[in-house]
């Protein structure tokens, strides 16, 4: 594979275990910076499990362990000292289904915010403009700021939890299905939105929709069974896949 | 001010690797917030674990201050009916006997009662009846224990009394158990305190079966009337069969309840350390007893006393309410709602 | 052989329609005890109401009175047992929710919970008699009210320990995957989303001790004249109202079936306003 980007994170050796079940076998991956990387495969393949490893969300349950290497910018996230609180400021995440935390717009986005910088009135409310702005949100929600997260529709509020999460300056962007939830035109917004933001941070998406990983990213991840089974720019995996296996998968045979 | 502590932590931390951070993101910030992480988890742990020795707690000072009477009078102070202050010879056979007995009737007036009530709410009444009878009948959980004392001494117990001569005459006849319905026709007494207790045990009991009985699938209720059965043959074969430990686990809860009521009973139990036979008799139970006489018990002998009846009652009352809801527990799993 | 099938259907359906007039027999069976309840206390209650029950005191046996002392009494223990009980309820509640799910040590301390929530209360006036009363050497209003807060621990904790258990996961891991310690997640995450049914809880054991009588009498005991002083005997509306109750004095008796109403309804409202609070909550 030719690498002309910076890698970001790269995975060595991964396997992962809930309790006795191994269901990540030897993940090896480079992940570019500054582009979207897609997940695909059929359901129960670990793409989400494999994304909850890069910001260590699995680490709250116990019975779930991960060994191997998984290296941001260097270093490894799977190390006993790792800050996860600091890794998960410089890795955010987006949920499958939108979790709009139970209080207002405005501080549904200064919540991230306020954990680790102590700003201004003015200085916050500048950031909380950008952060909706850069989630195509600020149109809609500049008058209503003060009202509830909860009574957004369920598009908007989707467009919340990204704001939310880049309000805080990630590096790295994890979506984990984003708009399985979302009706069609929703899902676009979302699409475009994701489109934008591969100029700013480093996006990884796990997708049960092959059409949408073709649309968005840049590179694709086909897994399989707690596998890898191939990785390589878009276009290529989707119109020369290397192995049998991907081109049964994107052709419709199987998952 | 905080320069120092940092650095500390900085050294400490050096070792291990941490991510290249935004220098904009304060690692020693991030390290106060995870020290006040395991304070918080510290606070709460030790907090729940509180409940734990407030139990035992209780159980062993009630132990220690009887101790006392225990080892004055030793076992025959369980099976000794005597009850005299003034030569200070105490026994608990009197108060316990009417704990149980009260209890008893108790349950024998409330399960068939509290079953026919959890069957129609969860069973036959209309869906708009449902939320509000089942309400009001919570309602009478609510009302607070020294109203049904009062009610139970002023306006039950009158009524009560005007129908025990019928009783006598009728039920006192009747060889065996007649002579639990001979006696004066006082209104007040072992009976009327059991069926006050009912009262108050009824939706305890009855809130426990419905809640159990909405649980059961509603597809093995189908199968039922799929085979023709009518409403009363699905509840006996299916319903009851499918809840059966949970329903004996609320009728142990609604026990429980009753055995430590305490004003409700003093009120009408008569408050007597003698040993009838009858239940139109007077008597006493522990929690009664304990009402009545523990703030003017001077002696020290008669205050153990009294802690060692407070010592039986909690752990048969523990032992009932441990039974109950192992068997909740077996049904309820996962529902968390048979409880309350 | 059909005429015997027929005979044989109709005694099943005669005996089904019996048993179910039986069920809804008991229903009016139990209601009937409710209303008869709540109308003795109320028209007993309602004949003895009058503004001086706010204004007077406790009077000596064969004058008039009201019953003031008891209401500020009853309040002030009532306080000082939210006071303790809610946070020390709320935080072991967390506990259980959020840092010890699946723990043996979690579902132990619930279970003993439960138990200590049915416990008869005046086996806890008992235990605060032997623990705070004696080693103090006097009754007191503060023994009356930790005997209150220890009635009104194991409510609160179960409320919030179920409340919590609504809260979905993915808007706990929302709020870490932002970088948020826990307890920054559950005070302000997981409390906002659960506060009203952990209010509802809150007023639920409110309601529970309100009415409890049997913890006091030998904790708070009772007191003749008007006092705030937690250090002393106070008086207090359950208590006045079993010693008016009971004594032979009329006008005592009517003074205690006014405070019977007072708490009657007290304890009415505050388990209606929780039960809308139940129904108005949507834990997301």
């Amino acid at each position: 594979m030719p690498e002309p980007q910076k890698t970001k994170i790269s995975v060595r050796h991964l396997d992962f275990f809930y309790g006795s079940n191994h269901s990540l076998r030897d993940i090896n991956l480079d992940v570019p910076e500054r582009q979207v990387t897609a997940f695909i495969g059929p359901s129960g393949c670990g793409k989400s499990t494999l994304l909850r490893v890069f910001n260590r969300m699995y680490s709250l349950y116990p019975g779930q362990r991960a060994t191997g290497e998984v290296l941001l910018d260097g270093d490894n996230v799977l190390a006993l000292g790792m800050d996860v609180n600091l890794l998960r400021a410089k890795v955010g995440m987006v949920f499958q289904k939108p979790t709009p935390f139970p209080m207002s717009i405005y501080d549904n986005i200064a919540f991230g915010i306020k954990l680790y910088e102590r700003l201004r009135k003015v200085e916050m409310d500048e950031r909380v403009e950008q952060a909706l702005r850069q989630a195509a949100l600020w149109e809609e929600v500049k008058d209503k700021l003060k009202t509830s997260g909860l009574g957004l529709s369920g598009g908007q509020q989707q467009r919340l939890c990204i704001a939310r999460a880049v309000a805080v300056k990630p590096e790295v962007i994890l979506l984990d299905e984003p708009t399985s939830a979302l009706d069609p035109i929703a899902t676009l917004k979302i699409e475009e939105l994701v489109s934008e933001l591969r100029n700013h941070f480093t996006i990884l998406i796990v997708t049960h929709n092959m059409q949408q990983a073709a649309r968005v990213s840049d590179y694709t991840a086909f897994m399989y069974i707690g596998e890898m089974v191939e990785f390589g720019p878009t276009n290529q995996l989707f119109t020369n896949p290397s192995k049998k296996q991907t081109e049964d998968y994107i052709t419709g045979r199987y998952g | 001010m905080d320069d120092t502590r940092d650095a500390e932590l900085g050294v400490r931390k050096a070792a291990a690797p941490s991510p290249a951070v935004p220098s904009r993101i304060c690692p020693a910030r991030s390290r106060r917030l995870h020290a006040m992480d395991r304070g918080f988890r510290w606070l709460t742990g030790g907090l729940a674990f509180l409940v734990l020795l407030l139990l035992v707690g209780v159980a062993l000072s009630l132990f220690l201050r009887g101790w006392e009477a225990f080892h004055h009078f030793g076992f025959a102070f369980f099976w000794s009916d005597a009850w005299d202050p003034v030569t200070e010879n105490f026994g608990a056979l009197v108060p316990i006997y009417g704990t149980l007995v009260s209890s008893l009737i108790a349950l024998l007036i409330a399960v068939p009662i509290s079953f026919g009530i959890a069957l129609f709410i969860s069973e036959l009444a209309p869906e708009w009846l449902r939320q509000p009878v089942g309400s009001a009948i919570e309602l009478l959980a609510g009302i607070p224990s020294i109203i049904f004392g009062m009610w139970g001494l002023f306006v039950f117990a009158p009524v009560l009394g005007s129908a025990e001569p019928w009783l006598n005459d009728h039920l006192g006849a009747l060889p065996g158990i007649g002579a639990l319905f001979r006696g004066p026709p006082m209104g007040i007494g072992m009976l009327t305190a059991g069926i006050i207790l009912a009262i108050m045990v009824i939706p305890f009991i009855s809130a426990i079966m419905r809640d159990v009985f909405l649980v059961v699938p509603a597809m093995l209720k189908e199968s039922a009337y799929g085979l023709g059965a009518t409403t009363w043959e699905m509840a006996r074969h299916v319903v009851l069969p499918y809840t059966r430990t949970a329903v004996v686990g609320g009728v142990f809860l609604g026990l429980g309840r009753a055995l430590g009521e305490t004003m409700a009973v003093t009120f009408v139990i008569g408050n007597a350390h003698d040993l009838h036979i009858s239940l139109l008799d007077v008597g006493n139970s522990i929690a009664a007893a304990l009402a009545n006489e523990f703030a003017e018990a001077f002696s020290p002998l008669y205050k153990s006393a009294l802690m060692a009846l407070g010592f039986i009652l909690f752990i048969i009352t523990f032992m009932v309410l441990v039974l109950a809801k192992l068997m909740l527990w077996r049904l309820g799993q996962g529902q968390g709602k048979a409880g309350l | 052989m059909k005429a015997a099938g027929n005979a044989r259907y109709l005694r099943r359906r005669v005996w089904n329609i019996f048993n179910l007039g039986m069920a809804m027999a008991t229903t009016l069976f139990g209601l009937f005890w409710l209303v008869w309840i709540l109308w003795t206390t109320l028209s007993y209650g309602a004949t003895a109401f009058n503004l001086e029950l706010f204004t007077g005191d406790t009077p000596a046996p064969g004058s008039i009175g009201g019953l003031r002392n008891a209401f500020v009494g009853s309040l002030l223990m009532i306080g000082v047992a939210v006071l303790i009980g809610t946070p020390v309820g709320i935080l072991a509640g967390t506990y259980l929710a959020e840092f010890a799910q699946g723990r043996r040590l979690a579902g132990a301390i619930r279970f003993f919970n439960d138990i200590l929530l049915s416990a008869p209360s005046i086996v806890i006036g008992l235990f605060i008699y032997a623990v705070v009363v004696v080693p103090m050497g006097h009754f007191s209003g503060l023994a009356g009210a930790l005997s209150l807060a220890i009635l009104f621990l194991p409510v609160v904790l179960r409320t919030t320990d179920e409340m919590l258990g609504l809260v979905p996961s993915t808007m706990r891991e929302a709020a870490l995957a932002l970088g948020a310690p826990h307890w920054k997640m559950i005070v302000q995450v997981s409390y906002r989303a659960a506060r009203s049914g952990i209010l509802t809880g809150v007023l639920l054991a409110v309601a529970r001790i309100s009415g409890e009588t049997a913890p006091l009498l030998f904790t708070a005991l009772s007191n003749q004249f008007f006092s705030t002083n937690l250090d002393q005997p106070i008086a207090n509306v359950p208590v006045v109202i079993f010693q008016f109750a009971m004594s032979p004095y009329p006008e005592w008796q009517h003074l205690a079936w006014a405070g019977a109403l007072i708490a009657a309804m007290a304890v009415l409202v505050l388990s209606l306003v929780s039960r809308f609070l139940i129904k108005d909550r949507s834990p997301r």
